[in-house]
């Protein structure tokens, strides 16, 4: 009987074999890393920001006043400048971002859908800073001759270009959604006589429902995080106001206020803005674990 | 109840043998229990419906299930008596030495030269590359065909020569084994027909097993048959008894057409 | 049914479609606007002399030099630092890493970075880069900022790629002995490459037009010097930009449209790149 082969691994190979799969592994730990550096950083210095500032007064405080002689550091005007943005954008983009999906699903053919779509999607990749440059150029000076008493800095001016910004995630989002419904449905609803009207607003609306709320909720949450067009157009002062035609300062326009002013490390204006941080952290985080809950929750409803 | 027939071994014992052998996929058992032995230098073939493990089975002998993540094997196989699951045992090792043919011709989106030559490179083939290619693609028949357009893409071979690409591809690696998983079934009857002489042809140098759903395939160029079902072997034995005379109910059953 | 009330069914129909179409169109009419303002304004102000030029108090005199020379030193050394570290952590979230929550946990994970705002890895920039390994303001501070940033973004794309690649192509090389990193490095990547050069370029353009968090690490608006190493300050085209929108003189402003074109200029040979790197790789597979 001839000898029993050797399967054994090659020691060489094997060790090399090795070395790369821990390489490999570590780069992928390199991403969980970078999450923890966010998390103990953020959390790092708003533990110290909280020593000095009690975390009643900063979540419930009215007043936003960093650079006084007294200073005031109640959060709530930044995040009502923040969600005044992002509901006005929300605005804009909601009904647009919607009934755009609808079209490029349901009425456009493959040739308009194929060069309207990419289209839209330019907006999404154009920098921020030329949508500050277009709201404080353009739509403020415009907004000003249409509602008289309308500030140079404004937040509807931020809304509106956030708003535009957003379109292409609400618009891709759903209508990818919106195509995921089989055409048997479709087929089914024009079947029974109804319009391409009634199918497209009572089925497939309907059944890519999941899909249009998490592009919603992604999209006010981008908003949310929007810097350089809502510094821009929305000017730096934080105003605790419901009122869209004056201006108001967001979280994000607040922390590059900040960080152009050069803040001396261990202040306790430097250290707010990792409070700041935080607070805008865990609102954009809240609503992606949303976004990402409802696309998994409802997903069965469509099938 | 597994018959597993008793198959004379010769003097050097058989190539490929399973004792007790079962797969798992996660919960589902797809192998039950099965017992059988490949001698050297036949062609067995693995018969039997749809899903009832012949590809599983055959994957067991150069441990490719092993790339299905909730994947488990219990029991024995054994490559000229080393169990090929055994710790020591290096599964890249295996398929050096047990080449695979898949049912879908699944050429790389390369040369055809670099089709052949990418095995022989991988294992640190030192000597005549340009003469193994060509000998690998001779043994498949191709050379003819191919010969004087080597690098040319692969993809641009019709169904059946990207077949026969990916048998010459198996070759090079010079493997003593060599499983093939319904090799001629996404082909048309032409190029079927081609793969299956070849088969036939090859069956002089290498130890082939072979998964097919043809009867009349498995009647022409195998030695020895086994028919599963349900992840059980039925029967195993000598083609012509088991096409002649199958002892088992539903081994005649499946054959006649009656299920499957 | 009366033939009123077809008819007015009819109507509205046709009503909706007309509002979807116009809300489609509503979009693209912002984006003409958008571009017709920046070229309206800063048209005139461009010429070779404003690439050429170095940042300068006198609006007639300044230039995007030191921006464009910032620019290219951030957006290189991130590619550098990003690429390599994203690719592999995509080879092994798909071809290595076993079924463990510990795998699932790392794939969320990379899914919600993807959606963290960009000027919250500033924040995390400064504190880390800037001021604990002191780096300073520095190129190195503003790339390793971004290269967090893009990171997520390159990694889901390249396993988007990778997962294109069919697996049949993964059980040939198997089939031949070929070991894993065998099967990734001459198999799957080669296929994956055109997608994940088109996802790293796309990525690196956001970069490119990234500003925030740029702000936060001290990319400042007015440099007169190109950095000449990754430990010299700087300042890139956005911020620049921003520098002079914050101007409160016109001629700023004509300025800072200026540099908004060739911002944009280069964005869309960035994405003309990739678009036709994406269609080549495509007419490939349909031969």
């Amino acid at each position: 009987m001839s000898a029993r082969p050797d399967l054994s691994r090659r020691r060489a190979t094997g060790r090399g074999e090795r070395l790369i799969e821990v390489f490999l592994a570590g780069c992928a730990g390199v991403t969980g890393l970078a999450t923890l550096g966010v998390l103990v950083v953020l959390l790092g210095h708003s533990v110290a920001f909280f020593a000095e500032v009690p975390l009643g007064a900063f979540l419930f405080g009215t007043r936003w006043e960093p650079m006084f002689e007294d200073p005031r550091f109640g959060v709530l005007p930044l995040v009502s400048g923040s969600l005044l943005v992002a509901g006005g954008a929300a605005l804009v983009a909601l009904p647009t971002g919607v009934l755009s999906a609808i079209f490029l699903s349901e009425y456009a053919g493959p040739r308009a859908r194929g060069v309207l779509k990419p289209l839209l999607e330019v907006l999404a990749g154009i920098p921020t800073v030329v949508y500050g440059y277009f709201a404080l150029t353009f739509v403020t000076p415009l907004l000003r001759t249409l509602v008289p008493g309308t500030g140079v800095f404004n937040a509807a001016s931020a809304s509106l270009v956030v708003g535009v910004m957003i379109i292409p995630t609400v618009a891709s989002l759903s209508e990818d959604a919106m195509r995921a419904v089989p055409d048997s449905l479709r087929a089914a609803s024009l079947g029974l006589g109804a319009t391409r009207m009634e199918t497209a607003v009572r089925v497939v609306v309907p059944s890519a429902v999941s899909g249009i709320v998490a592009s919603f909720v992604l999209g006010v949450s981008r908003a949310l995080g929007e810097t350089m067009a809502v510094t821009i157009a929305a000017g730096s002062l934080p105003n605790l106001t419901l009122d869209p035609f004056s201006s108001v300062q967001t979280m994000t326009a607040y922390i590059v206020q900040v960080s152009l002013g050069e803040a001396a490390q261990g202040t306790v204006v430097y250290r707010s803005l990792f409070a700041v941080g935080t607070t805008l952290f865990l609102m954009t985080l809240a609503m992606n674990l949303l976004s990402q809950w409802v696309v998994a929750r409802f997903r069965p409803e469509i099938r | 109840m597994t018959t597993a027939y008793d198959i004379a071994h010769g003097e050097e014992g058989p190539v490929l043998e399973t004792r007790g052998l079962s797969v798992f996929y996660g919960e589902k058992q797809a192998v039950r229990d099965v017992t059988f032995s490949v001698p050297r230098g036949t062609v067995v073939a693995l018969i039997g419906p749809s899903g009832c493990g012949k590809s599983t089975l055959l994957r067991c002998f150069n441990r490719m299930n092993d790339l299905l993540p909730d994947s488990r094997v219990e029991g024995e196989v054994r490559f000229r008596g080393t169990d090929l699951y055994a710790p020591s045992v290096d599964p890249v090792e295996v398929r050096r030495r047990v080449g695979m043919v898949f049912q879908e011709p699944n050429p790389f989106p390369r040369s055809i030269y670099d089709n052949v030559a990418f095995g022989p490179r991988i294992n640190g083939f030192r000597g005549d590359l340009d003469a193994l290619v060509e000998a690998s693609l001779r043994r498949a028949g191709l050379w003819a065909e191919v010969g004087d357009r080597l690098g040319d893409s692969a993809l641009k071979l019709s169904g059946g020569q990207q077949q026969r690409l990916c048998i010459a591809r198996t070759l090079a690696v010079e493997p003593e084994v060599v499983l093939m998983d319904e090799p001629a079934s996404a082909l048309d009857p032409i190029a079927s027909q081609r793969v299956e002489e070849l088969v036939y042809e090859l069956k002089r140098e290498y130890t082939i097993v072979i998964v097919t759903h043809n009867m009349q395939q498995a009647a022409r160029i195998s030695d020895y048959t086994a028919f599963l079902y349900l992840g059980e072997l039925i029967e195993y034995g000598p083609t012509d008894a088991i096409f002649t005379n199958p002892r088992e109910g539903s081994t005649e059953a499946y054959m006649t057409g009656r299920f499957g | 049914m009366s033939e009123h009330r077809r008819r007015r069914r009819r109507a509205l129909g046709g009503a909706f479609a007309a509002v979807c179409a116009a809300s489609t169109l509503l979009g693209l009419l912002a984006l003409g606007l958008l571009i017709g303002d920046v070229l309206l304004d800063g048209a005139s102000q461009l010429d070779t002399d404003f690439l050429t030029r170095y940042a300068s108090r006198v609006p007639e005199q300044a230039g995007v030099r030191a921006a464009l020379a910032g620019s290219a030193w951030v957006v290189g050394l991130t590619a550098l630092v990003s690429f390599p570290i994203s690719v592999g952590a995509a080879v092994w979230l798909e071809e290595y890493a076993p079924d463990r929550w510990t795998t699932r946990a790392l794939r969320t994970n990379v899914a919600n970075l993807a959606g963290v705002p960009s000027i919250v890895y500033g924040i995390l920039g400064l504190a880390v880069f800037v001021r604990a390994l002191g780096l300073g303001h520095s190129v190195l501070s503003g790339a390793l900022t971004l290269a967090l940033l893009v990171m997520p973004i390159l990694v889901l794309t390249t396993q988007e790629a990778i997962r294109a690649v069919p697996s049949t192509l993964r059980e040939a090389a198997y089939a031949l002995g070929a070991t894993r990193w065998q099967v990734v490095s001459r198999q799957v990547l080669p296929a994956a490459a055109p997608g994940i050069l088109t996802g790293t370029i796309l990525a690196l353009s956001r970069a490119v037009g990234e500003t925030a968090p740029l702000i936060l690490v001290g990319a400042v608006g007015f440099v007169a010097f190109s950095p000449s190493g990754p430990l010299d300050s700087f300042t890139v085209l956005p911020v620049q930009i921003f520098g002079w929108i914050t101007r409160p003189q016109p001629e700023f402003r004509a300025l800072a449209a200026a540099g908004i074109i060739v911002l944009l200029t280069l964005l869309l040979l960035a994405n003309s790149a990739a678009i036709l790197l994406r269609d080549r790789h495509s007419a490939r597979n349909a031969r």
